[in-house]
Order: structure tokens, then sequence, then C-alpha cells
């Protein structure tokens, strides 16, 4: 068995449009690797460079976020559903404070 | 050209939703059957910010109407928020966050007491797109409809939504 992961559509460009693809990992982490080497490219839009989950998607296993899970620690089982979301937020705000003021707020929901 | 061409009643919705929550700005979605292009469910959201001056989705509430729409043969025809104090055209932390290609983003001003700027845009690869909103009066044969267009390009322009 494997993990379903279901893909939105601005990231099925590397799925060859795929909404649904399989991986297998024991975490989110390994999950994503897993994809990266079937779906090139796709590991980068979620993860950024400093390592840690972009803040510009949601990640859910099953039903939970995973901001609340672990993020990339979350562990994972055959069977699970991951779902990826693209995170809708905006608003007039200046985007170096946004990103300050959800930096913080992602601290806070890690605890 | 995109248009977005969009019920009356709804328009009237999403305005009444952004006084609302004014000063604080607000936010949803109209869904629509999958590749119709055409909003028929308003759906307000909260904006788990709360604040006057960044909107976002709760998360879980986002999973669960992302998973409604699915199970509905839906997609999020328009994403809206409001600008409480500022034009409605999109941020520079708008564009970032914009993750739904074939949306239109819809923008409220609220900045003026007793009238409403409303525009549409496509947002795609970091690139702006202003597109005409096209009320339509429902209740009354489309093809005899009157209606009319404001929010168009040149973006300087302020078109106010009035007759409410």
């Amino acid at each position: 068995m494997a993990i379903e992961v279901r893909i939105p559509t601005i990231l099925r460009s590397y799925t060859g449009g795929a909404k649904v693809v399989d991986g297998t990992g024991d975490t989110l982490a390994d999950l994503l690797t897993d994809l990266d080497s079937r779906h090139g490219g796709l590991r980068g839009r979620l993860i950024t460079d400093a390592g840690t989950l972009h803040r510009f998607v949601n990640v859910y296993v099953n039903d939970e976020d995973v901001r609340f899970l672990g993020a990339l620690d979350a562990k994972l089982s055959d069977g699970d559903s991951v779902t990826i979301l693209p995170a809708v937020a905006g608003g007039a705000f200046g985007f170096a404070a946004a990103a300050a003021i959800s930096s913080h707020s992602a601290a806070v929901a890690a605890r | 050209m995109h248009v977005l061409s969009i019920d009356r009643s709804i328009i009237d919705a999403i305005v009444a939703h952004a006084r609302r929550d004014h000063p604080d700005e607000a936010c949803g979605v109209v869904a629509g059957p999958v590749g119709s292009d055409t909003p028929t469910r308003h759906i307000p959201m909260d904006n788990a910010a709360r604040s006057m001056t960044f909107y976002e989705f709760d998360s879980m509430e986002h999973l669960r109407v992302w998973r409604e729409m699915d199970d509905r043969d839906e997609e999020p025809v328009v994403i809206y928020h409001s600008h409480t104090a500022t034009e409605a055209y999109p941020s520079r932390t708008d564009v970032s966050f914009a993750g739904e290609p074939g949306a239109h983003y819809l923008l409220v001003s609220t900045r003026e007491p007793d009238s409403e700027e409303i525009r549409s845009f496509r947002i795609v690869d970091g690139v702006i797109t202003e597109e005409p909103v096209r009320v339509v009066e429902a209740g009354v044969d489309p093809h005899a409809v009157q209606s009319y267009m404001f929010g168009q390009s040149p973006a300087t322009v302020d078109y106010e939504c009035s007759g409410r």
C-alpha cells in the first residue's frame, strides 16, 4: 500500500496533469523526496531554501494540518492520504511584514 | 479577453460581508461547476488573521470547503477579499500568495463609507491582468439584460458600484 497524495491545479504541471499520485515515506519529508524522484521540481515548490515547509501551501495528513503534526517531521503510514492546497491569503499589508507575521503564527502553531 | 460575469445577488452578498467585517478584511469564495466559469455558490470564509491589513483562510475551513467543492464537482471560480483602507488592486502580498490560476481574484474596497470599488483580476505566475466585471441581473432574459461594467483597465480609473 502507498500514500495517496492529492495535487492542486497549480502543481499539476509537475505530475503530468495527475490530480492524485502515490508515494512512500515514513515522514512528510521522506514522502516529498520520494515524489520528487518521479515528479522533479515538486519538492522545491513545497520546501523553502531554509528546509522548512513553504508558507504558500497547506499540507494535510488525513484531515489534520501538518503544522500541528510536526510539519516535515509528521509521521506517515501506508494508507494515509495527503492533501496539498495552495494557502489562500493576502491583504493590503506589505509583504515583508506579512511574512514576519506568518512565520510568527506558524511558530506559534508549531508549539 | 476574460470577463467575470457574476449575479447581482452574489455581488450584493460579497459587499455585505465586506461591510460587516470592516475595518477588518473579509474573504471568501464563490464556487461554480467545474469548467463553467460561472460563480453560483457564495461561501463567506473566516479571516483567521482578523486583521485590517491581512487575510488568511483558516486551514481547516479551507480543507473542508475545498473538499466539499470537489464532492459537488465545483471549483473556486471567484476568490474575493476586501481592502479596507486602500484601493481594490492586488498588493504584492496578494500576488505572492495567488495559488489558483483558474480563479477570478475579486477585490472590494470599503475605504469609502457609502460606495464600493469592485475590481477583478487574474493572477498567474505573478502577473496581474485586470478584467471587466459584468453584473448580471437575475430574473431577466439574459439576452436582454442591461449589464454594466466596472473595474475595467486602465487601472488608474476608479469605478464605483452604485445603486444599492
